[in-house]
């Protein structure tokens, strides 16, 4: 009993602190943001020149939301895939995803969107090509002719920036996806096998459901750095907002106009992107 | 006189690990519907022995015969003979994003090829076995740890194995748990179950063992009845352990 007034007490600095740190814990950088993109917004629509600014590139928004999602959507399949190899006993299969996951994660995107465009897609093709006069020779006409229809003017840039974003992020998702599979325990692959279950039974069924599963906070960082790096096609001429901002103020030579309503569109998806990948964490760990 | 019945067959089995001989040589038969239990000191190869038993560790050389049939390396196979052999962990190792009836469920379809009404019904049946029917709709983590070890015992026992394997499984329960786990244990061992336990807890050994294998650095000391073990070990090192294992 003579216990208890001691006990009060550090409850109450406990509960003083936490309330202290809650309040710097606030996130004031996003009120700030908040208070930022209403001022813009308001200076937007009240301001002719901004107006007339943001009507015309957000012509662009569609294709950048379109490169994104399905280079993203891709992205994941390539990650998947190439995080499975990684972790693959079998050493050829090892040594691609190895040597895939190196050679992109060492070179710069800009260089690999140039690269993949403009020489990998053609090389692709050629080889297509060559495979298609090869089946013709050979009496497989029918599907040869497929092969050698194709040219390179088929793959317009659209296409080629979201192969290059694709082939680039599978390997950043790669290592998300091969540590999110290394973070289950060994004990469950064993359970797995020992109920009867082949390798792939167990990685479909019980390894990455729950991999996915931790990993999905990680994989909504990078859809949100997908959607910035997406203004780096700009330089195939694909029209995103990047590339009509540049076109905008190039032939208006409103350079503050265009840069400041196109800092603002990335902004306003990254920061709804960013906190409802948060919101999505959060409701993960809660449910733990 | 008709040769005895071994559905088990271990012969001069090795498992190295680099330099460390994890098992050393070891030969041992296991009859139709026994129990063995294995017992030794940490590190001398009793979990090796018995995973290499359904293949989870690939032995370095010596050869395992499950009910006839010689595991080789080809992995159709080796998921067939998987199925027939229960195993039980001491982590439990229960699949966590399932619920406990999927936990129960999920191999019984895709392995078993039966319908979720069978599978559901065949859950059932077992987690009323292990006493804890209430709990189907219960994700792992919100169970003590007995009820999990029962649950992971159940979804074992769901596939219908020929043989059961444990690796101590009781070695990571609160004392008063334990209990529940080797009532469940002890149930199967009456029923007729081929059972492979490593397990150092000396009334389970007593009350359910035909036969117990003391291992030491990777080989086998001694095998006895649990007679023999508690009333004239036959070795030094045996008398030792089993001072140490007692004295607690
Ligand atoms: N996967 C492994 N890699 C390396 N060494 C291992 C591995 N598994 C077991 N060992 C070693 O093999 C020996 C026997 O281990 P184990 O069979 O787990 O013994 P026990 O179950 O009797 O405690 C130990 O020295 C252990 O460190
Ligand atoms: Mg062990």
């Amino acid at each position: 009993m003579a216990e208890q007034p001691q006990a009060i007490k550090p409850v109450i600095e406990i509960d003083d602190l936490s309330s202290k740190k809650r309040f710097r814990d606030l996130p004031f950088w996003f009120f700030a943001l908040i208070l930022i993109a209403i001022f813009v917004f308001i200076v937007i629509s009240s301001n002719e020149d901004y107006n007339n600014a943001f009507m015309f590139i957000k012509a662009g928004l569609i294709i950048t939301i379109k490169t994104t999602l399905i280079a993203f959507s891709i992205a994941t399949l390539f990650g998947l895939l190439a995080g499975l190899g990684r972790i693959s006993k079998n050493v050829i299969i090892n040594n691609l995803a190895r040597l895939y996951v190196e050679l992109i994660r060492g070179i710069p995107i800009l260089v690999l969107i140039f690269f993949i465009a403009l020489v990998g897609v053609p090389v692709l093709v050629g080889g297509m090509n060559n495979l298609g006069f090869w089946l013709t020779e050979r009496g497989l006409g029918f599907l040869g002719g497929i092969f050698t229809k194709i040219t390179n003017q088929n793959i317009s840039m659209n296409s080629r920036a979201i192969i290059s974003l694709a082939v680039t992020y599978g390997a950043y998702l790669a290592e998300i996806f091969r540590a999110g599979i290394q973070s289950i325990s060994k004990g469950q692959m064993e359970a797995a096998r020992s109920l009867g279950m082949s390798y792939s039974q167990a990685m479909r069924y019980v390894i990455l459901p729950q991999a996915v599963r931790n990993v999905l906070p990680a994989l909504g960082n990078d859809f949100v750095a997908m959607v910035k790096d997406s203004s780096l096609v700009s330089v195939l001429a694909v029209r995103d907002i990047t590339q009509v901002a540049r076109l905008y103020a190039g032939s208006t030579f409103r350079f503050r106009e265009a840069y400041v309503t196109l800092s603002v569109m990335y902004l306003t998806m990254t920061v709804v992107l960013s906190l409802l990948v948060q919101l999505l964490e959060r409701r993960l760990r809660s449910h733990e | 006189m008709n040769k005895a019945d071994h559905i088990i067959v271990v012969k001069d089995l090795y498992k190295y690990f680099g330099d460390i001989k994890a098992v050393d040589g070891v030969s041992l038969n296991v009859e139709r519907g026994k129990v063995v239990v294995v017992i030794g000191p940490s590190g001398s190869g009793k979990s090796t022995l018995l995973r290499c038993i359904n293949h989870l560790e690939i032995p370095s050389s010596g050869e395992v015969w499950i009910d006839g049939e010689q595991i080789t390396h080809d992995a159709k196979q080796i998921n067939e003979i998987r199925a027939e052999i229960g195993m039980v962990f001491q982590l439990f190792n229960l699949f966590p994003h399932l619920t406990v009836m999927e936990n129960i469920t999920l191999a019984q379809k895709i392995i078993r090829g039966r319908s979720q009404a069978e599978a559901a019904q065949v859950a059932l049946e077992q987690l009323k076995r292990v006493g804890i029917p209430e709990k189907a709709d219960a994700y792992p983590t919100n169970l003590s740890g007995g009820q999990q070890q029962r649950v992971a015992i159940a979804r074992a026992l769901a596939m219908k194995p020929k043989i059961m394997l444990f690796d101590e499984p009781t070695s990571a329960l609160d004392p008063e748990m334990i209990k529940e786990v080797l009532d469940v244990m002890l149930d199967l061992a009456q029923e007729g179950m081929t059972m492979v336990c490593v397990s150092h807890e000396m009334g389970f050994v007593r009350s359910a063992a035909d036969e117990v294998v003391f291992m030491d650095f990777g080989k086998i000391v001694e095998q006895t009845t649990p007679e023999g073990l508690f009333n004239n070990p036959q070795h030094e090192r045996t008398k030792l352990f089993l001072s140490q294992i007692l004295a607690h």
